[in-house]
């Protein structure tokens, strides 16, 4: 489907940590129309009339409802978060090529910080489709401040393993630590699986070199600077392997975010 | 054209990408992006920062070549689009005969192919584009070079950093163009102070938005007063105030281009403007705007 404009209504913007904020909007058209891994182009309030719209990934659409987790970065995020209920938002969407909704094996969510949004809308639709599919959320921070939305997993029962830095919650360490761990067991029960990632691109470089290396299927959401979202003006390049194995500057708002994790050539 | 706008070449893709974002019924035609022979990488990564009033970009024309734009792009925009809705084709070269090249493939095209604009003028391309525009004599060869090696309207798109715009006007006319187009993006450049590095890749690149439109105003009159050729306005159109300023200084019409980024249905929100503009000052159509002002 094409992305199309909706006048969406705030129905609830609230602290979901510090720094990090959750803005639900009332948003019929664009709560049907998106899947997981798919982003939306926001016009954020009271920034001046020509500053370019912000991009974010959803955390969850569904029931008429869009919702949104970000963290306060810079000067859009900053504006978008003195925005009130009851204000509308201007709302570009569905935009992008998002995640695989099915799966082979179990799936294996990772995220760093906010990167964890999507994989939240993922595990939703993934939870819902197909009671059986049992995803793991591997999820990491700097502190435990930063492991946010525990409790929306929770409620969908979705197995969490936490890594933090500072070690004040879960495995003291780097993510990738409890998700290796996980890697070792479901390869020496010959367990498939499926890697799904979204967060710094660090983070993103180690699952990819997972999936790579261990032969199973990557999908690896990107996250860069966006102006106009819908493909028309070529700002938004990720270096990857087209069908013809050749490289070439994809675009990432619509070639991505998310790409398989085979296709992704990271600068050196 | 049955409407004055267009849309300005990079802003709007391959014609095909806002048509759930926007009532394509406001456009007169579609200028699509920049292509040259083969295809294009373009620059580096970032390729874009944010300023106060603007947007400083350096893609760098990416793009997939004439051959693949005549295989899938152009029959994507008839499946999407329709051939109604006239595109002009925004077109690029490395040398001279390249730009002749393009333009005799476009020539065989057909509908909705309308009209070609010759970019002489693009900042962030060392080998073609600005080394064309900035000297009249290269670039009226340019012009006469796609003129023999076609038969569709040709508008020139120009650069608006030079000391006096009249002698490129000459170029044109000279060379045997059917209109000219201003302005392109202003050559400018932002620094990353805590890095204390440039933030785009390609080091520089070319300013547009709102606060290009008081420079473009100013070119398009400076162009008028100097040719009867017609003007395609472009530089920071975000309402219609900013059209109808640009036809009032000259031009005939006027491409909307990075104000869409921020607003996709810009364009409809312009016409809706000009007409309404037209009803209240008792002008019977937006052709009567052109060069109208008053003292």
């Amino acid at each position: 489907m094409g992305a199309f404009l909706e006048n969406t209504r705030i129905v609830r913007h609230a602290d979901a940590g510090p720094g990090y904020r959750t803005l639900v909007l009332e948003a019929p058209r664009l709560s049907a129309a998106l899947s997981p891994g798919q982003f939306v182009h926001v016009r954020v309030p009271g920034l001046e009339a020509s500053a370019l719209r912000r991009p974010f990934s959803v955390f969850f659409a569904g029931e008429g409802r869009v919702e949104l987790l970000y963290k306060v970065v810079g000067r859009g995020t900053a504006a978008l978060a003195t925005a009130a209920e009851g204000d509308t938002v201007d709302v570009l969407g569905p935009l992008g090529h998002g995640f695989p909704e099915t799966c082979r094996g179990t799936p294996l969510l990772v995220g760093g910080g906010y990167g964890v949004a999507p994989l939240h809308f993922l595990a939703a639709r993934m939870v819902q489709s197909s009671p059986a599919a049992h995803p793991i959320l591997f999820l990491g921070g700097r502190t435990r401040d930063d492991l946010l939305a525990l409790d929306r997993f929770a409620a969908l029962g979705v197995e969490v393993r936490l890594a933090t830095n500072d070690g004040s919650a879960g495995s003291k360490g780097f993510v990738t630590d409890p998700l290796d761990d996980a890697l070792i067991e479901h390869r020496s029960k010959g367990m498939p699986f499926e890697l799904f990632t979204c967060g710094p691109d660090g983070l993103l470089k180690a699952v990819a070199q997972r999936a790579v290396g261990t032969g199973m299927p990557g999908w690896i959401s990107m996250d860069r600077h966006m102006v106009c979202g819908v493909g028309a003006c070529f700002a938004c390049i990720q270096r990857v392997k087209g069908p013809d194995g050749r490289p070439f500057n994809a675009r990432c708002c619509v070639n991505g975010p998310v790409f398989a994790a085979n296709d992704i050539i990271w600068d050196s | 054209m049955r409407t004055p706008l267009t849309t300005a070449s990079g802003t709007f893709g391959y014609g095909t990408e806002y048509a759930a974002a926007l009532d394509y019924s406001c456009l007169g035609a579609v200028t699509v992006k920049g292509i040259r022979m083969s295809p294009w990488p373009g620059n580096g990564m970032p390729r874009h920062a944010e300023v106060p009033g603007g947007l400083v970009n350096a893609i760098g024309l990416q793009g997939p070549g004439i051959d693949d734009f005549l295989a899938y792009h152009l029959p994507h925009y008839v499946d999407v689009v329709g051939s109604d809705l006239p595109m002009i084709v925004n077109i690029w070269g490395g040398s001279i005969d390249e730009y002749a090249a393009v333009a005799a493939r476009l020539s065989d095209a057909g509908a909705p192919v309308a009209a070609i604009e010759v970019n002489v003028s693009c900042p962030n391309v060392k080998a073609g584009g600005h080394t064309f525009g900035h000297d009249p004599a290269v670039l009226a060869q340019v012009v006469k070079a796609v003129r023999a090696a076609t038969a569709l309207p040709l508008i020139v798109k120009l650069a608006p950093n030079v000391p006096d715009i009249v002698p490129y006007v000459r170029a044109c006319e000279d060379g045997g163009a059917d209109a000219i187009a201003l302005i392109n993006t202003i050559p400018a450049m932002v620094i990353d102070i805590e890095r204390r590095r440039p933030v785009l890749a390609n080091r520089t690149g070319g300013l547009s938005g709102r606060a290009v439109h008081p420079v473009a105003v100013k070119l398009v009159h400076d162009a008028y007063r100097a040719t009867t050729l017609p003007i395609l306005g472009m530089g920071g159109v975000y309402e219609a105030a900013d059209a109808i300023e640009l036809m009032l200084a000259g031009a005939t019409a006027i491409a909307v281009g990075t104000a869409t980024f921020t607003d996709p249905a810009t364009a409809e929100r312009v016409l809706g403007g000009i007409v309404e503009y037209c009803t209240r000052h008792g002008f019977s159509s937006a052709c009567e705007l052109t060069g109208a002002l008053d003292g």
